[in-house]
């Protein structure tokens, strides 16, 4: 059973091979997202994010999951360098890292219900689990001068697939240490990563670390990385070729 | 951690969906007038100028009870991108969205490019090659322009039941 319905700004699909599954699991994964939201979005007037961003709340009064979201992207700001970073022009927009964060706690959900082959697709940063029809799922890296195409095929079973890139949204990430400075060197960089929410976190840190971002996924143990730059040119890390589909 | 590395490979559907209603009578539901003509101060492309009259719907209608949609495949209006126009349609069976497919997109590859290839004994360099389209799940980056957002919702109220 396959669903694609449009949550916090972005085409969301969950699909879960498993015969058991029923409608009202499904919408379980949506009714989280949309959760998430009404405390996250920027966007919302009422969201907790919006009142901590016009001072209306203090620190006491964040709600738990708001405070794990915080320390995490602390952590994160740490781990890259401060190339991840949620302020800016001191404004905190959490977006860049609740969506792998949310993705994965969805698939906890459907995993803690049982369910074994499934997908999260949201924006197109990807939790797989199990396999589809025996198979491990087969999972294409958009062409970003051209979405008809696929530039590469993964074959990936139990992993967390994540994209940064400039692509259709223009240019929404930036280097928090030159915040004015375009980023053009790279289209897109995509990570495979022991979850979505990692694999994530990093494909931003790193996208906004331009040309070097590929290096510090090569560093990282358990990740893989594809990266391409204006010219049309990819550049992957030693270990990417494992997950490449032969075919 | 474990992996299964199986081969033999089958699967890839969606394109199929768009065909399964598609002899069933165009109708022509609104006139042109992208609902989004965001005019942008540096590209003032003018999306009617482009493509297609704003809105039409190739539906099937058969509605499933209790849902919000009716079947069918459902074009949305071209909305200006910026870098160009953005027009999807949408795929609603059985009263659900199933697939949501870009008719028109921008291109961006002829920009001008200053190469500069990195050398190093780890990493290896490739120049980028299309594929087989027989995929499960696409990555890419996140689809979430003002306009994507105004062209599906644009479909999705044409499929309202």
């Amino acid at each position: 059973m396959k669903q694609l319905q449009l949550l916090m700004g972005m085409p969301i699909t969950v699909e879960v091979v498993d015969r058991s599954v029923t409608d009202a699991d499904i919408e379980n994964v949506f009714a989280y997202f949309r959760a998430l939201d009404d405390t996250f979005s920027t966007y919302k007037e009422h969201s907790e994010i919006s009142k901590i961003n016009r001072g209306e709340l203090c620190e006491e009064e964040y709600s738990a999951e708001m405070k794990t979201i915080l320390a995490v992207s602390e952590q994160t700001k740490q781990e890259t360098r401060g190339y991840f970073d949620i302020q800016h022009n001191g404004i905190i927009d959490p977006s860049g890292i609740v969506k792998g964060w949310a993705i994965l706690n969805a698939a906890h959900m459907l995993k803690a219900a049982g369910f074994t082959n499934f997908y999260i697709d949201a924006g197109g940063d990807i939790q797989v689990a199990g396999t589809k029809g025996g198979n491990p799922w087969r999972i294409g890296i958009r062409n970003p001068f051209n979405r008809k195409e696929n530039v590469k095929v993964l074959a990936v079973t139990d992993k967390g697939i994540a994209t940064s890139g400039t692509a259709i949204r223009g240019q929404h990430i930036y280097d928090p240490h030159y915040p004015h400075m375009p980023l053009q060197d790279i289209v897109s960089l995509t990570v495979i990563g022991p979850n979505v929410y990692e694999a994530d976190r990093f494909a931003t840190a790193a996208f906004a670390m331009g040309k070097r971002g590929i290096y510090f996924i090569e560093q990282l143990a358990g990740f893989e990385g594809y990266m391409i730059d204006a010219a049309a040119r990819a550049t992957f890390t030693s270990g990417f070729e494992r997950y490449v589909l032969q075919q | 951690m474990k992996k299964t590395i199986v081969s033999i490979v089958i699967i890839g559907a969606f394109v199929i969906y768009s065909f399964l209603h598609a002899h069933s009578g165009l109708v022509a539901v609104a006139p042109n007038t992208p609902a989004g003509s965001r005019s942008s101060s540096s590209s003032p492309t003018a999306p009617s100028s482009t493509a297609a009259p704003g809105a039409t719907a190739t539906s099937g209608a058969t509605s499933t009870p209790g849902s919000l949609y009716k079947d069918g495949s459902y074009t949305g209006s071209v909305d200006d991108a910026q870098w160009g126009v953005v027009q999807v349609k949408a795929i609603i069976k059985n009263g659900k969205i199933t697939d949501v497919q870009f008719l028109q997109y921008p291109n961006d590859r002829n920009r001008s490019i200053e190469i500069n290839s990195i050398a190093d004994p780890q990493l290896t360099s490739e120049a980028i090659q299309a594929q087989s389209a027989n995929v499960n799940i696409v990555t890419g980056a996140t689809d979430s322009s003002d306009a994507f957002i105004q062209s599906l919702t644009d479909a999705l109220s044409q499929a309202r039941a």
